[in-house]
């Protein structure tokens, strides 16, 4: 276990010390004087100008200017936002519960759909089921996902069609609760008002439809290849031949093998939520890190795309060490070898 | 040596046609046993043959603005007109000349995705794979940087960085699309080397260059052209993404994920002018991943079982 | 009354070159207790004719027969659920490769618990006791701590005693070894020979050995069945089958064997069992049989006879008004010139 950390490690903090590099470069390569990009049109006097290059320290040696910023985000200080003069960790965190929300209800509906379809998929191969199911499924992966969200708000948000539906943010502007935990679903389930759960619930249909349509054609796709697989191998004739009924034969024997693949493949969802939420979060005006990378950007707000850069590639970093942890623990195979 | 070489080379020309032939038949009878890519592929030929030939088939200029004929809807609905069959925009363009010729950007911007991509990561990933130590630690940490950041964002970090415009995109979303070439041709790589083939031609005297390209390299095609197709579709998504987010193209040019930036506002009163660029998007995207699927079970013998 | 009775069974698979018959006409009569050895090449169809008996092929096969007999029940006719309740309690199966026949994923003990809470139901408590007694029948050691052992865990040979322990928990009439020992080493393979000897003897169940071993053949069974091609082409009791071997391929199988080896170099059968592509007309073995005359290259000998056989040997020479070549002449491929 301990080698399997520390060759992890090794992998990990080379990719991390990129990942600031790339972030620092970012502000750096860009064309022209940082300053004046970061002003924008309105310019700055020569006075300012030095005194800015001076304070965000523009003025000194390029190698000690990467050294204070890794420095700083070491110590948890990924710099200060240029438009709202807040901290980027703190407009990252108050953001952030909102797209683990919306992230975690998309993989979730992604895989309550995705799993069984696949599984009936591999089953009944060769069906009707089958070849309808991997025709949605190709469709889903191969859907424009901001478009898909437009299409969603005509059919069911437009009032002249079903009007069921909210086209934007979070939560009605008619309720009014204190975010304790920045997750509506438990802020609006915990508060006092009535109504309020069920307008949140209603706001996040559809971003967790658009957000969660590719994840779940990539989860029912690679859950009926590996259940496929699975149900040639040897052990599943065992099982046959132990005269177990077909739904024990598939629903454990073969399920909890195919299983290992298929967890891997969801956990690895994670950069694909994380890039759909920025599309997301855009036509939903959803107010989580993704609509603030793109707002930031065109904002030219580059010390929030940097923080934020560095940011999101530790959670995607993050993610995938667990995924890689929980392959070990879900696979005996693994988890036994000494 | 290379005299002999060359005569073996020689003699065996006029054969070597006819296992090509031989090849190709047998990939076209893997393929075409998935009727799917088959339709994917007549529907791709279709939209080539729009794109090449937008000019005349189109039956308005894509940038002519009527001003008389403002989001009219398409004919078959109330107000609509023969003479623009799927509507006009915002502007009075006509939807239908837009959209053909805005294959020409989608495919354009694919194929030029694949060939930066597929032609650095080859050299990058054959090379990491051929000289291996610190060279090839150097190149596969960049490529684990790159992954791990998400693909959109790094692309729209590098727009940022570039300035916004399709062919900035286009660069942006090929570094992204990097690992994955990277990977496969590094790990084909690695495996064909250790083969007694590889061997045998180091043996012959042949050079670096040669045992990369000429040897190693046909032998790790076929996943290879696999991940082509995949990245081909991707990268018509990211490219209209990055339009939409208008990152991309910029207006008044007709690329499909623009033209939908531009359209967002009318998604409540004219629901055409949001409609059809998506159907467009989705259509060729799909058609390019049924070719895929199709190209895989052809090309890709290990994966034939499923 | 037999315990098992199958009367011309045969198995067909639909492929992308065309029908495909890998069983062809196979008669089997097991009686209680009897330990038959069903014998042949790879390729000849001897666990497809058990498979189909187990209901264990793909849907691709098809099945026919007359007669398909267990216990008097009509295994052609019964529903799947009812086969079910045969299948692994009273007629079990162990396969040829013990590391991947066992699922990976679970614990030894949960896998043979399972098959008994199936069949025959029990506490948890009873069904872990029941299980730790049948590890120690196989003759596992510390059989308490293999319960919770996965099979990976294990060796080859420990995962075989497993799969026996599994296959024979709901005392079945009839176990069928598919091989059992192929993919062990030479040592364990007489263990667990030996071990299956012993279970059919005090269980009093009667034995289907599946093999291509002659060697195996002599130690072990009573009644022998030679297959070839999808055709049983000859069937005696074991004395019988080595002391007068009948069928040309028989004989040519036992003069493989080291110990009947009269030569410095080891004789073998010339060629392979007939595939999709390359069925000959005729008898099906002609292509490699020393005797082969015109005949068998153009008829086919009858299914009803004995030994399916033109002229059946007696005494290594060919009956039946053979036309002449005796056996002393060709020398087998590879025998001394």
């Amino acid at each position: 276990m301990l080698r399997f950390i520390i060759s992890k490690l090794g992998v990990l903090i080379p990719t991390f010390l990129g990942v600031t590099l790339i972030a620092f470069s970012f502000i750096r390569m860009l064309p022209g004087d940082p300053i004046e990009l970061l002003a924008g049109e309105r310019g700055v006097s020569p006075e300012r100008h030095a005194q800015l290059m001076a304070d965000l320290g523009f003025d000194r040696p390029i190698w000690e200017q990467y050294f204070s910023f890794l420095w700083g985000i070491l110590q948890g200080d990924f710099g200060v936002s240029f438009t709202s003069r807040t901290p980027v960790l703190e407009e990252f965190l108050t953001r952030f519960p909102a797209t683990v929300e919306l992230a975690g209800c998309a993989i979730i509906f992604a895989a309550l759909i995705g799993l069984p379809a696949g599984i009936i998929a591999a089953v009944k191969r060769g069906s009707a089921f089958d070849h309808t199911l991997m025709g949605i499924s190709l469709a889903g992966y191969s859907m424009p996902i901001f478009w898909w969200g437009l299409l969603l708000i005509i059919l069911f948000s437009s009032p002249d069609m079903l009007g069921l539906t909210p086209v934007s943010g979070r939560l009605s502007a008619l309720f009014w609760i204190d975010q304790d935990t920045g997750f509506m679903l438990i802020d609006a389930f915990v508060s006092d008002e009535k109504g309020a759960f069920k307008s949140a619930v209603s706001h996040l249909i559809l971003p967790t439809i658009v957000l969660g349509t590719i994840p779940m054609a990539i989860i029912a796709r690679q859950t009926r290849s590996a259940m496929l697989e699975v149900l040639g191998e040897d052990y599943v004739r065992t099982a046959k031949a132990k005269g177990l009924s077909p739904l024990r034969i598939v629903g454990v024997h073969a399920l909890r093998n195919a299983l290992i693949t298929v967890i891997t493949v969801i956990g690895l969802q994670v950069g694909v939520l994380l890039a759909g939420a920025i599309l997301t979060e855009t036509i939903f005006s959803w107010p989580g890190i993704g609509k603030w990378m793109i707002d930031s950007i065109s904002r030219r707000d580059y010390f929030a795309v940097q923080g934020g850069i560095v940011l999101i590639a530790s959670i995607v970093m993050t993610v995938n060490l667990l995924v890689d942890f929980m392959y070990g623990l879900i696979n005996p195979r693994i988890l036994h070898r000494r | 040596m290379s005299e002999v070489q060359n005569t073996a080379e020689q003699s065996s020309v006029p054969e070597q046609i006819s296992p090509l032939r031989q090849q190709f038949r047998e990939f076209w009878f893997y393929f075409s046993e998935n009727k799917g890519a088959v339709v994917g592929l007549f529907f791709f030929l279709f939209i080539v043959f729009i794109a090449l030939f937008a000019d005349l088939i189109a039956p308005h200029s894509p940038d002519q603005q009527n001003r008389d004929f403002i989001l009219i809807p398409p004919f078959w609905q109330d107000g609509g007109s023969i003479e623009f069959l799927l509507g006009t925009d915002a502007v009075g363009r006509d939807l239908l000349s837009r959209l053909m010729h805005g294959s020409r950007f989608s495919l354009f911007a694919g194929c030029i995705v694949i060939v930066i991509s597929l032609t650095f990561g080859v050299l990058l990933g054959l090379s990491a794979g051929y000289f291996r130590g610190f060279y090839e630690v150097i190149v596969m940490r960049v490529m684990d940087v790159i992954l791990s950041i998400p693909s959109l964002l790094m692309a729209l970090v590098l727009v940022a960085m570039l300035g916004p415009g399709l062919r900035n995109a286009m660069i942006a979303i090929s570094i992204t699309y990097l690992p994955h070439y990277v990977r496969l041709a590094r790990a084909s790589a690695v495996a064909e080397s250790a083969r007694d083939y590889v061997t045998a031609s180091k043996v012959a005297g042949a050079g670096t260059m040669r045992l990369m390209l000429v040897t190693i390299l046909p032998n790790c095609m076929a996943p290879l052209i696999v991940q082509a197709s995949l990245s081909f579709s991707t990268a018509i998504l990211d490219t209209a993404a990055l339009g939409f987010l208008g990152m991309g193209a910029q207006p008044p040019a007709s690329e499909w994920g623009t033209m939908l930036a531009e359209a967002r506002e009318f998604i409540l009163s004219a629901w055409w002018v949001v409609t059809f660029p998506g159907i467009a998007i989705l259509l060729t995207v799909l058609a390019i991943n049924l070719m895929g699927d199709g190209l895989r079970d052809a090309l890709d013998p290990k994966m034939k079982r499923s | 009354m037999s315990l098992l009775d199958i009367k011309n069974l045969s198995v067909e698979f639909q492929t992308a070159h065309g029908l495909f018959r890998a069983v062809d006409g196979v008669d089997l009569e097991i009686d209680q207790g009897e330990m038959v050895a069903i014998v042949g090449e790879s390729g000849s169809g001897k666990s497809v004719s058990m498979l189909a008996l187990m209901g264990l092929l793909p849907w691709t096969a098809n099945i026919t027969a007359d007669r398909m007999l267990f216990d008097g029940i009509d295994l052609l006719s019964i529903s799947k659920k009812e086969r079910r309740q045969i299948i692994g309690k009273d007629i079990s199966m162990i396969f040829q490769e013990p590391m991947t026949s066992l699922n990976p994923c679970f614990t030894v003990g949960y896998q043979i618990m399972e098959v008994i809470k199936e069949h025959l139901g029990g506490t948890k408590k009873e069904l872990e006791k029941r299980a730790i007694e049948l590890l120690g029948l196989v003759g596992i050691p510390a059989p308490e701590t293999r319960l919770r052992a996965f099979p990976h865990q294990m060796s080859g040979g420990m995962n075989q005693r497993v799969m026996i322990a599994m296959m024979i928990a709901c005392n079945p009439r009839l176990l069928i070894a598919d091989e059992p020992t192929t993919a062990l080493d030479v040592t364990i393979q007489a263990q667990i020979l030996e071990l299956l000897g012993e279970l059919q003897k005090e269980k009093g169940m009667a034995l289907v050995l599946i093999t291509h071993d002659m060697g195996v053949v002599a130690e072990t069974a009573e009644v022998v069945n030679v297959q070839y091609a999808g055709q049983q082409v000859e069937r005696q009791d074991v004395v019988g089958l080595f002391d007068k071997p009948q069928h040309p391929y028989t004989y040519a199988l036992l003069n493989a064997l080291p110990e009947r080896a009269t030569s410095k170099r080891l004789p073998s059968i010339p060629g392979v069992v007939p595939g999709l592509l390359d069925r000959p007309t005729g008898c099906l073995f002609n292509p490699r049989c020393q005797f082969a005359t015109d005949k068998c290259r153009k008829e086919a000998p009858d299914h009803a006879s004995k030994v399916l056989c033109h002229y059946p040997l007696v005494d290594g020479k060919p009956t039946n008004n053979h036309p002449g070549v005796s056996a002393s002449d060709v020398s087998v491929s590879g025998g001394a010139v």
